[in-house]
């Protein structure tokens, strides 16, 4: 009884806390204090729906475009890598991509990697090797900063995971930029800060980095691809999501394998199930 | 102990004969989970989770110690070893998803284990016991859990230990100091990291010491069922070999099916995108949310939004702050007293008209509602929402329960689990073996029972 008493005053106690002094001045505010503000930039963003058609690794059957991975890999190369890192990537991942043993050795020494002159133990450059991760583009973060207008250029390995739907906002934010509705951001007193740049499906729709991909063109793809400025975008958007899980592919393919056993050794417990309760549930009448 | 009809464990080979004189683990075994454990009948699939959470224990220890293999608890390289097993080490994908997903689906099934629990009333006399160790294994699984997701270093994780262990700072006079002590340091760092992922790989075997109490608990008084009605006769019960390990099997493959699936096809879908960002303590993400499995609790956190104060002096008693997390770990201590509370005599719900009303139509929206608002941003209407839940939520169970239990009516009980099973006329047929149902006769009860 004690307990009981004590629970019931207890339960009381706290619920009426709750109530007069967090729910009826909240709900009074709520209803008749000022609205809430919300930042100008939500009247700009505009939720992108990612490329036309979809990738090509998409739902549980997706399997890489091999091809268009090597496109996307090609657009990093000659855009994105001026600024932005791929740590987590080593050259000798790029076999994946179907390109042979020698065509890795090769494409790993295009690059040129931070080393160590073996003669005077100085540290110096050196030609890229497979087993060398993609280099850093800035020493370090500070030199990033000072010439990104003071912004980092995030690592790019992760992007499609570290972001919700990643592989579709990047797309998305690659074809977002443009200018925002004069009249509306006249209105709604919005503007774009020197320096920044608009993009109508970045979260603030103010974005640092400068428009990356502006004219069709600007990468001449190997395979002949016509290089327009949504297949570029799309390109790198499947190459950042192989980065982002090279296992991808592997992953899906595995639990078709899986479920597969798991449904016949499922059915098998449920017919065995049934046959030792068999007598033993009543018959419905 | 064991009813009186239980089979006996007799070894047949020398060596099991040995062994049962030397160390009967075997007959352990067999009186565990085997044939020598006798179990109610009648029990539905809500009786497979046990077993369940069981399993997931072991698949999280299993893949736990080989991830634990690869991965350096460092500040510094922590986050680059955590794609070193998703890129480098053999199937360190799998490894790595089926531990991330394998927590998310331990507690799954164990929050339908509790769910079984509150709604048969699994907590009262005789098993009041094994409620009491359940409820300390599930705040260790909420500490190993927190501080699992603390390891890959990423935003979430430096910023989620951030804010759970700024909790203690609430506390009066000591509260900055134990902040810091338990941090070790004023911010999460290597001191944090390093702690964090000891406790980790410890406290799992700590959980798995108390499941043990736990089944051993439960089996004093045996299985509960659906019907609450404790275990008269032999008839009653089924041995748990081979009854419930072949029910327990088929769920167990339901289960796996599940997991399969996440771990497959979506195995980030449960995590938030922000984890995939190395932890930075310098840029603070737009909402700080924890895993899904904490938000109802993490609503019952934010719901206070006000200091207690004395009206019109601006005195404060209790800030909000403090009020929240007096909140929040009461709304699961408050669970060690439900044997006490609810003093109804009937366990299954199904027995319980008024209970089972506010069962339904009370204590389950409430917890919808919590776990919405604990995922959303703290705005309106999620705070409004997420206090009249909170209110309903402590009243359900500290005033709604103990009332109910005094005033209800409940409906009358079958005689017995055979009973609830077969039927009444079944029942009686089988006591007198005969198959003339069209005579006047008497019901196990002792109540007249009309002729058809």
């Amino acid at each position: 009884m004690t307990i009981r008493l004590g629970g019931i005053i207890a339960g009381l106690a706290i619920a009426a806390v709750l109530v007069l002094w967090s729910l009826v001045p909240g709900a009074y505010n709520y209803i008749f204090g000022p609205p809430a503000e919300k930042q100008a930039s939500y009247a700009f963003y505009e939720h992108g729906e990612g490329p036309e058609g979809g990738f090509a690794f998409d739902g549980p059957f997706g399997k890489w475009d091999v091809a268009q991975l090597q496109r996307g890999y090609q657009v990093y190369k000659e855009v994105c890598s001026a600024c932005h890192s791929l740590k987590f990537v080593a050259f000798r991942n790029l076999s994946q991509l179907g390109y042979t043993e020698a065509e890795v050795d090769a494409e790993a020494a295009t690059w040129t990697v931070p080393g160590i002159d073996p003669n005077t133990g100085e540290t110096t450059t050196r030609p890229g090797e497979p087993t060398d991760y993609f280099p850093m583009p800035f020493p370090n973060a500070i030199a990033a900063a000072a010439a990104n207008n003071n912004a980092i250029p995030p690592d790019l390995s992760l992007m499609t995971k570290a972001r919700h739907d990643g592989s579709n906002y990047v797309y998305d934010l690659l074809t977002g930029y443009g200018e925002a509705d004069p009249e509306k951001a006249a209105k709604l007193g919005f503007e774009t800060p020197a320096g920044l740049y608009f993009n109508k499906h970045f979260p603030n729709v103010n974005i640092a980095m400068a428009p990356p991909l502006v004219i069709d063109g600007q990468v001449t793809y190997a395979d002949g691809t016509e290089a327009t400025v949504p297949q570029m975008a799309k390109d790198v958007a499947a190459f950042l999501t192989w980065t982002a899980e090279p296992s991808m592919v592997q992953r899906k393919q595995t639990g078709w394998f899986v479920l597969g056993f798991l449904l016949f050794a499922t059915a098998l417990a449920f017919l065995s199930y049934k046959q030792v309760w068999a007598g033993m549930k009543p018959k419905k009448k | 102990m064991s009813f009186a009809w239980a089979k006996q464990y007799e070894p047949k080979t020398p060596l099991t004969k040995w062994l049962d004189d030397k160390l009967p683990l075997p007959r352990l075994v067999y009186n565990a989970v085997g044939a020598g454990y006798p179990v109610p009948r009648n029990l539905n699939y809500m009786w497979n989770f046990g077993v369940l959470a069981g399993f997931c224990l072991m698949i999280q220890i299993v893949t736990g110690v080989v991830l634990a293999m690869h991965y350096a608890a460092n500040q510094a390289v922590a986050f680059g070893t955590v794609e070193h097993i998703m890129r480098n080490v053999n199937w360190g994908w799998a490894l790595r998803y089926a531990h991330a997903n394998g927590a998310s689906f331990f507690f799954i099934v164990v929050y339908l284990h509790i769910f079984r629990g509150l709604f048969y009333s699994s907590y009262k006399a005789p098993r009041e016991m094994i409620w009491l160790l359940g409820v300390v294994i599930f705040l260790l699984m909420m500490a190993t859990a927190f501080m699992g997701y603390v390891l890959p270093w990423g935003q979430m994780s430096f910023w989620g230990a951030q804010v759970i262990t700024g909790l203690f700072s609430a506390i009066p006079l000591v509260g900055e100091p134990l902040q810091v002590w338990l941090l070790g340091g004023f911010a999460p760092d290597n001191a944090a990291l390093n702690r964090f992922f000891s406790l980790h790989f410890l406290l799992p075997f700590v959980i798995a010491g108390v499941v043990i109490l736990h089944i051993w608990a439960l089996h004093i008084p045996g299985s509960s069922n659906p019907s609450g009605v404790e275990v008269k006769s032999e008839s009653d019960t089924v041995p748990f070999h081979p009854y419930y390990t072949a029910k327990d099997g088929f769920g167990l493959g339901v289960f796996l099916i599940l997991f399969a699936v996440m771990v497959f096809f979506l195995p980030n879908a449960l995590g938030h995108p922000d984890n995939y960002i190395e932890a930075n303590p310098l840029s603070t993400p737009a909402h700080i949310v924890p895993e899904w499995y904490f938000w109802p609790f993490y609503a019952i956190l934010r719901a206070f939004t006000g200091d207690l104060t004395i009206p019109f002096t601006g005195i404060v008693l209790i800030p909000a702050k403090l009020l929240g997390v007096i909140a929040m770990f009461g709304s699961i201590l408050l669970w060690f007293f439900l044997p006490w509370l609810d003093k109804s005599p009937v366990r299954s719900g199904h027995y319980r008209p008024l209970f089972n009303k506010f069962f339904w139509f009370g204590l389950i929206p409430t917890m919808a509602v919590l776990f919405y608002c604990g995922g959303a941003p703290a705005e309106e209407p999620f705070v409004v929402l997420s206090q009249i839940a909170t209110a309903y939520y402590f009243l359900h169970f500290l005033v709604v329960l103990p009332i109910v239990s005094q005033i209800e009516v409940p409906k009358p009980l079958p005689f017995s689990i055979t009973e609830a099973v077969l039927g009444k006329d079944a029942t009686a047929e089988a006591r007198t073996g005969t198959v003339d149902a069209g005579t006047a006769g008497t019901a196990p009860d002792g109540s007249l029972q009309p002729a058809e």
